[in-house]
């Protein structure tokens, strides 16, 4: 009895023991965090979904080679969205069932946003868009979060501007896309708070050659001052334009425009101009206390080794979406509702696009803050306060 | 500023716009006419002309004037390579396969130009200055005075290309009857590439010239094309007069009715009078045609 | 019409029975808008393809169909199915109004009309921002359902899609066959001809015209239901011009050709993503490649397939013996 108790015992433990063996012989397979990003690299809306992909992919890169987060790999998988909503609803859908992401980053554009929205929600799977629409976290649903800074942020710092000027009439031009549409609509909700009586409400498509005509029927009107709201080149035309007629009113533009390339698109008429914008653009200028001083620098030289051109804010916005991600994997978080929760715990985390701070009740993560305003000189940005 | 000095602002605008249009409405019309083919990569020539422009003049540092000949010289040979590779291959050509290859051909050449130069937005200097004109109580720029210059000399040139050359007269020989020009000894297959080579030329040189004004980037090709192509329908597809009259038109009313009606809807104002002109007067406003269109 | 009717059995049974053999996720997400591009490949192919007239404009009645179902249903709340028989109704009317003018032009000056109707559409979707949401678009879209059967998943969005793709299937199958499509066919090969034999070919070319109005009609109104976000970029000239690529590579003429034609175009930019950015420049060169060694289609490509292979059979089978 006793010998077959430590016959058996003896079995146990060679059999436990040669398990044991086995497994630490075994070259331990760490599975990598999937992460998927929609972007759209190609069609109207690049220019954003461009610099995100490489933004995007140039951070991942990053923290893999400085050995992952807690030791596991992240494997980012890109689709191009190429700014159609159906083909974005189908990739999201895509990289849900058959790439079986964690979390996704992107869409590039609000409409794109608007039309996953419904599938990562049902799903439950937390999406971080790189869009600006402010709709997109108003009212909050649990699963969405965004980076790009809120128009009405940008829309509010220049009516302050314009107030501590004494100026009240104000011509507002928009382009006929979703930039454009959602700028017009925060131009409009927010112009009576700050006490602004608009005077002439006018559109450009975003591909029109010629802007003439509104800017005369603004030259005949009773404007104090010009807000137009696009992305390129669409306002490079109107700045020529206003030039062209002499318009001496104060023309201000939106955060869509805040590269080198408007400068360089609008020359001479860029001058003077005042616009919103992130602070990646003036990095250089920002006091070494200010927050996000270190992360703007750090981006803006990593985007110029890896792709020869200063980092936009654009960019920037993948840069933060996958920045808010690791800390929420660093948390422990692995699993999308456990990233959800760590994302809406972040707060005080120093991006590009501002210092974020989610909440329960908020999404969007930012303040006004995030934006300065900056006037254009001598084809360089000039801080205004 | 009163009303009139508006107006004559939106009149000045729209014609300089107008222009444009009429500019790359030719190069739809001489295809047209000796062809029977409606390009539909004709804007993408356009583009091509820009974008080369740029590409000779900002990364190659040539001087304007060698960057402009540069660039219409090879967007001219795309155009005689897109009528070879794509074109001419093609047998049994039906008119709808023609325009789907066409349509094929500007998907591929606006995708190449994405590859090579990529997808951002460029300008190119103006020509001299800029420093605006006053005119009858409206401004302009100098560039408009090179773009309305330039419009007048094709229309000058095509007219006596077409009247006193022996290859223009060929080319209307085939366009009034391929069958008939082939019998008589036109070699009609090097009309059909000659026609190719001035249409792409003269896009490519609207492209150039515009560039300074509206920048220029891979995409630019889809609307000005089609509004060209309006330009070439308003004015019957005649190979002068008739289409710049057809582009000044439209430009005009573009400028009109964003300035004095809406904005947003100026394109829907353009479009909702050509239909009505397609209605009443299928052969163009300016020509007295036939009626084998309708 | 009998073997048609089988071939269309065929077709049907293994149209339905294809979720079986995959395994769900992405794909069936896929080919959810394989059907509806089906149903409007279809119609324009009904008008191209049989009664020869071009349409660069069909992208505007889809988008109709699924504004008009989008805002019924949510701004005034209606029952999707009412909303749906409505947007059909009211773009059936619209397009036989504006049928008899526009269709009296031909060629390259019917396909301009077309296009600027269809970019007329566009701009009133895009501008008419308190209506339509304007550029960015219009959310909240209920899905559709019976009684309690919700089409809420990929699976149950497929039979949904399918279902109604086979029934225009049917009706163009049925159409083509009968005396209408013979006269359609007449119209194509010599309008002046079929005149002359006592085809009212005006009329009927805007009957036909209005039939394939009204079918993309409510192939929008699917979209619409099944996306619950419409946007107007999704129904701009691009589209109507990728539903004319379709047409023309599936084969004109041939309804199940429209079928194969909307699979494959769908499904294209899944074999593409390989190419990354180069994907454009591939679609391009195929629809060159494909009308120039292909002008039938993919159909006649199949025929000539089946034709050599037939030619084969007996020979190898005349050598055995």
């Amino acid at each position: 009895m006793k010998t077959r108790f430590i016959r058996i015992a003896t079995l146990l433990l060679a059999l436990f023991s040669s398990v044991g063996a086995a497994i630490a012989a075994e070259p331990v397979k760490i599975e990598p965090i999937k992460i998927g990003a929609l972007f759209s690299v190609t069609g109207p809306p690049s220019f954003l979904g461009e610099p995100e992909r490489n933004t995007a992919q140039m951070v991942v890169d990053e923290i893999n080679k400085t050995g992952g987060i807690k030791g596991r790999p992240l494997e980012l998988v890109i689709y191009d969205t190429t700014g159609d909503p159906t083909k974005a609803v189908q990739l999201a859908t895509k990289l849900i069932k058959d790439d079986k992401v964690v979390a996704i980053i992107g869409p590039s554009t609000t409409g794109e946003t608007m039309a996953v929205k419904p599938v990562t929600e049902k799903e439950q799977i937390p999406l971080i868009s790189c869009a600006a629409g402010s709709k997109i976290t108003d009212p909050v649903n649990p699963w969405t979060f965004k980076t790009a800074q809120n128009d009405t942020l940008a829309v509010a710092r220049i009516f302050e501007h314009l107030q501590k000027r004494k100026l009240d009439k104000v011509a507002i031009l928009t382009a006929s896309d979703g930039f454009g549409a959602s700028g017009r609509e925060q131009l409009k909700n927010q112009a009576t708070k700050f006490g602004m009586t608009l005077t002439v409400d006018d559109t450009f498509g975003p591909k029109d050659t010629d802007m003439t005509a509104q800017l005369t029927k603004i030259r005949g009107s009773e404007a104090q001052a010009i807000i137009c709201w696009g992305t390129n080149p669409g306002p490079a035309v109107v700045a020529k334009n206003a030039r062209q007629l002499g318009i001496k009113l104060p023309l201000f533009m939106s955060h869509g425009v805040s590269s080198k390339k408007f400068i360089e698109l609008a020359g001479e008429a860029a001058e003077g101009i005042i616009l919103p914008s992130g602070q990646v653009i003036v990095a250089d200028l920002l006091p070494a206390a200010a927050p996000q001083k270190k992360a703007l620098m750090a981006y803006v030289q990593d985007y110029k080794k890896n792709f020869g051109v200063e980092g936009d804010h654009f960019g920037g916005h993948a840069w933060d979406a996958v920045m808010l991600l690791k800390k929420a994997l660093e948390q422990g978080a692995d699993t999308p509702a456990a990233i959800r929760d760590q994302l809406e715990k972040i707060s005080g985390f120093a991006g590009i696009g501002g210092v974020f701070g989610f909440s329960a009740a908020d999404h969007a993560g930012l303040t006004k803050d995030a934006f300065v305003l900056v006037e254009i000189r001598n084809k360089d940005w000039v801080l205004v306060d | 500023m009163d009303f009139s000095q508006q107006l004559s602002q939106y009149l000045l605008s729209g014609l300089a716009t107008g222009a444009i249009y009429a500019l790359i409405g030719l190069g739809f019309a001489i295809i047209y006419n000796s062809t029977g083919i409606i390009n539909f990569a004709q804007g993408e020539f356009v583009m091509l002309g820009g974008m080369f422009g740029v590409y000779f003049y900002t990364i190659h540092q040539l001087p304007l004037v060698a960057a402009l000949v540069l660039a219409v010289l090879c967007a001219a040979a795309s155009g005689v390579m897109f009528e070879r590779l794509a074109i001419r291959p093609l047998r049994r050509a039906t008119p709808l396969g023609l325009v789907i290859i066409t349509i094929g051909g500007s998907i591929l050449v606006r995708g190449i130009a994405m590859l090579v130069w990529g997808k951002d937005t460029h300008a190119l200097p103006t020509f001299s200055g800029d420093e605006p004109i006053a005119l009858a109580g409206a401004t302009l720029l100098p560039q408009h005075l090179w773009i309305f210059a330039l419009t007048v000399l094709l229309i000058v040139v095509n007219k006596l290309f077409f009247q006193y050359t022996i290859t223009g007269k060929a080319l209307r020989a085939c366009a009034v009857n391929q069958r008939a020009a082939g019998l008589v000894g036109i070699d009609v297959r090097r009309m059909v590439m000659f026609s190719f080579l001035l249409a792409s030329g003269m896009g490519a040189l609207a492209g150039i010239i515009v560039a300074p004004l509206t920048m220029t980037s891979y995409d630019v090709g889809i609307m000005l094309g089609l509004k060209g192509f309006c330009a070439a329908i308003i004015g019957g597809m005649s190979n002068g007069i008739g289409t710049v009259l057809g582009g000044l038109l439209l430009g005009v009313l573009e400028a009109l009715g964003a300035g004095l009606i809406s904005s947003g809807y100026k394109d829907a104002v353009t479009f909702v009078i050509l239909l009505l002109i397609l209605f009443l007067r299928p052969q163009g406003l300016f020509s007295s045609g036939e009626s084998e269109r309708v | 019409m009998r073997r048609e009717l089988i071939k269309f059995a065929l077709f049907a049974a293994v149209a339905l029975a294809v979720p079986a053999t995959i395994k769900g996720g992405y794909l069936l997400n896929v080919l959810v808008f394989v059907g509806i591009n089906t149903m409007l490949a279809v119609a324009l192919n009904l008008l191209l393809g049989f009664a020869g007239q071009i349409s660069l404009g069909q992208a505007a009645f889809y988008g109709l169909g699924a504004y008009l179902s989008g805002i019924l249903t949510t701004t005034y709340g209606w029952n999707p199915w009412t909303a749906m028989a409505v947007a059909a109704m009211a773009v059936g009317l619209l397009a036989f109004v504006i049928g008899f003018p526009i269709l009296k032009l031909k060629g390259h000056y019917l396909a301009m009309a077309t296009l600027g109707f269809g970019i007329i559409i566009y701009i009133v979707l895009n501008e008419y921002v308190d209506v339509t949401g304007g550029p960015s678009g219009f959310s909240g879209v209920p899905g559709l359902g019976i009684g309690n059967l919700h089409f809420d998943s990929d699976l149950k969005s497929y039979y949904l899609v399918w279902t109604m793709a086979l029934l225009v299937m049917l009706l163009a199958v049925n159409l083509t066959q009968s005396r209408i499509g013979r006269a359609l066919r007449a119209i194509h090969d010599s309008e002046v001809a079929a005149r002359v034999l006592g085809v009212n070919a005006r009329l009927l070319k805007v009957q036909v015209f209005t039939c394939s109005a009204v079918i993309s009609c409510l192939a929008g109104s699917l979209y619409a239901h099944t996306v619950t976000f419409i946007s107007p970029s999704t129904f701009g000239f691009h589209f109507s011009v990728e539903l004319l690529t379709m047409v023309i590579i599936g084969g004109l003429g041939s309804i199940y050709g429209s079928c194969l034609g909307a699979a494959l175009l769908t499904l294209l930019p899944e074999f593409l993503r390989t190419f990354q950015d180069y994907d454009i420049v591939v679609y391009g060169l195929l629809l060159i490649v494909m009308t120039m060694f292909l002008p039938g289609g993919l159909v006649q490509g199949f025929e000539m397939l089946w034709a050599g292979i037939r030619r084969l059979w007996p020979g190898r089978a005349g050598q055995d013996a």
